[in-house]
């Protein structure tokens, strides 16, 4: 009877250093963490800590560069360019955002109505957003072209205009330009979204405030604005930060220029760091965007926290 | 206050006619239950009433203007919705005040009337909260609050209690009942419950299938349903029916299935053989030496009375009885059904005999 105990004695052992492992709650609950933690310090938190250092250092393309403090932003302060690119970005992000909103919240208003063919209108509707962004400015650059812009042509032949006009060589045409291809660009996201938030209001509310005496325009401020507002917080706060950090349309339909009249904090990072080779530089100029960022989601974080009718009783 | 004429109203979706040709005369001051299955039209009615539905043909009038082609805004009417439909983003005191707000009036008068309704209904303590903080019941009353805050002449219910639970709801029906009393508003009241209807109703009209059955008091369709349909809606346990003949040879009797012998006050105007249905009340039988043999199946007590369900003539059938019989399943009683109160219905038409 001895002899035959040993063994199983010694397997019990052995297996109960795993099994105590695994029965215990915290050491179970730190494995299933470790891929999720991986992915977000390879991935996120690795990139990001990487800009900052490269921001505080002279580095080049091919070269580690050295620590140099706040130098690099020092220099940007007294740099032009980088105020003129702040400047295009606050403006691009603002004129983009306001009209989006409107054209968006217009859209999902006409969607949410009883329309025949209705779910052919909002596939075309969805359509800006399903073309690839550089296929899309591609597109918007022929359509600006000085030569053969259709646009151009369509007013030459109604007898708007008598010369073609020259929409990416001025500064000011340039960024209403570009604004209006962000918007074709960005009103699907808006419109889809606001729409998707005014089916959820229930009908019934409609029909009491009918009841009530309701005219249409105080249904909309009374009921659709006020049950919308948490959805449009959200939306324009995706729609501000896409647009604020917008690079491909910028890079493909001016690359910033003419004279640097479009060039966003992106692009203009990305052509001293990569373009230009001063990896250093364009760190801080896309680190120069973080502070604008983290403003605009505190907006919002503020904006958004949830009003007191949507929280439930306290009692 | 006003009274309310639906004259030989239709209404069609499409090629689909839900409602054909309803008549209701509605007094001043009525409490008015309109009771049926669902999909009967009831509640496409209480919307056409509402104005938030087309009327397909006929006239609806409140007071006496026809209100076919009149704006919601304009009936002069206020509505209890299933859900309440209160507006989440304001407080109780704003959801009540708002009619009044849209219509510009100032925040004393408002501020005045929203007290006054809120003491009718005990919601004064509440003014402030929003109706998530609410409780079911609470957020029902808020829904009636800012029915009475209007002063409206016809106020419609559309199922207003079917949210609530059942404890609730007989309490709430209490309540609603004594608003009438005191406010005498006239009162359109939507349910699928005839409880709802028989407890609260001057009138009840039971509709079924797009057609008004029967209307009248209560006890008036309890006692006299026209047909089988109000018979067995009206009425809980709902009436037991048996298919046979009327057998007329020296005093009338009732034979129904597999030989079963049922008595009958006389014989009606009806020949001998003629196929009918004889409805019988749950607590219009009594045990009797001279009754239909019955055999029991489960017996189901409530305290109160006692509901027995057994097989007669091969049929299962309910009886209620106030006085405590000591039945088992299994055992033979004797069934009598009160002559006097039974109901005959022609077999193919339904209709009462």
């Amino acid at each position: 009877m001895a002899v035959m105990a040993e063994p199983v004695a010694a397997h019990v052992k052995r297996s109960s250093l795993w099994t105590r492992a695994f029965e215990s709650r915290n050491f179970l609950g730190a494995m299933f963490m470790v891929p999720a933690i991986a992915i977000l310090i390879l991935f996120l938190a690795y990139p990001l800590a990487l800009g900052f250092w490269l921001g505080m250092t002279d580095a080049k393309i091919g070269g580690a560069g050295r620590y140099i403090g706040f130098q690099n932003f020092v220099s940007l302060s007294k740099d032009s360019v980088f105020w003129l690119s702040v400047f295009n970005t606050i403006f691009y992000t603002v004129a983009a955002s306001a009209v989006k909103f409107a054209i968006g919240l217009y859209l999902a208003l006409l969607l949410n109505e009883r329309l025949p063919f209705k779910s052919i209108v909002r596939a075309i509707v969805l359509l800006p957003f399903v073309v690839p962004t550089v296929l899309s400015a591609i597109a918007f650059w022929w359509i600006y072209d000085s030569q053969f812009s259709i646009i151009s042509w369509v007013l030459l032949k109604a007898g708007l205009i008598t010369h073609y006009i020259d929409f990416l060589g001025d500064p000011w045409n340039a960024r209403w330009s570009v604004v209006a291809a962000n918007i074709w660009r960005g009103v699907p996201f808006v419109a889809i979204t606001l729409l998707a938030g005014l089916q959820t209001i229930s009908p019934s509310l409609y029909e009491a405030a009918n009841l009530d005496g309701a005219t249409n325009l105080q249904r909309f401020r009374h009921i659709t604005l006020p049950m919308l507002s948490p959805i449009i917080a959200v939306v324009m706060t995706f729609s501000v930060l896409m647009t604020f950090t917008d690079f491909q349309l910028i890079y493909t339909i001016t690359r910033g220029g003419p004279i640097n009249a479009t060039h966003l904090m992106a692009t203009l990072s990305f052509q001293r760091a990569i373009t230009g080779g001063n990896l250093g530089e364009g760190a801080a100029i896309s680190n120069a965007m973080i502070p604008f960022l983290v403003a605009a989601i505190l907006l919002s974080f503020f904006g958004l926290q949830r009003s007191r009718w949507q929280q439930g009783g306290r009692d | 206050m006003s009274s309310v004429q639906i004259r030989d109203v239709r209404k069609s979706f499409g090629n689909f006619e839900v409602l054909h040709g309803v008549s209701i005369p509605i007094e001043d001051g009525q409490f008015v239950v309109l009771v049926g299955p669902s999909g009967c039209g009831k509640s496409t009615l209480l919307r056409m009433l509402a104005g938030l539905e087309n009327i397909t043909s006929g006239t609806i009038s409140i007071g006496d203007r026809v209100v076919n082609n009149v704006q919601p805004k304009e009936r002069d009417i206020a509505m209890v919705f299933q859900n309440y439909a209160l507006y989440p983003h304001m407080t109780v005191g704003e959801n009540m005040g708002f009619s009044m707000k849209l219509r510009g009036e100032s925040t004393d008068e408002i501020n005045k009337r929203v007290k006054r309704a809120a003491e009718i209904l005990a919601l004064s303590p509440l003014l402030e909260r929003y109706p998530r903080q609410l409780s079911g019941g609470q957020r029902q009353r808020v829904a009636m609050g800012r029915a009475i805050v209007r002063d409206p002449q016809v106020f419609l219910f559309d199922e207003p209690l079917s949210n609530l639970d059942a404890k609730l709801r007989v309490a709430m029906r209490t309540e609603i009942k004594e608003l009438h009393q005191r406010l005498k508003t006239t009162t359109v009241y939507v349910t699928h419950d005839q409880i709802e209807a028989m407890t609260m109703a001057d009138k009840i009209v039971v509709m079924h299938d797009g057609i008004v059955e029967q209307m009248g008091t209560p006890l008036e369709l309890y006692d006299k349903p026209d047909n089988q349909f109000v018979a067995g809606f009206i009425g809980s346990p709902s009436m037991n029916f048996l298919k046979g003949h009327v057998r007329v040879n020296g005093v009338a009797t009732f034979e129904g299935p597999n030989g079963v012998k049922l008595p009958l006050k006389n014989a009606p105007a009806a020949s001998d053989g003629r196929p009918v249905v004889y409805g019988v009340r749950p607590e219009h039988f009594t045990i009797a030496d001279d009754g239909a043999d019955a055999e029991i199946v489960v017996v189901e007590p409530t305290g109160s009375e006692t509901q027995v369900f057994a097989k007669l003539g091969g049929e299962q059938v309910v009886a209620v009885f106030r006085e405590r019989h000591q039945f088992n399943p299994g055992d033979k009683v004797k069934l009598k059904p009160d002559p006097s109160v039974v109901h005959l219905f022609d077999e193919a038409t339904g209709k009462r005999v």
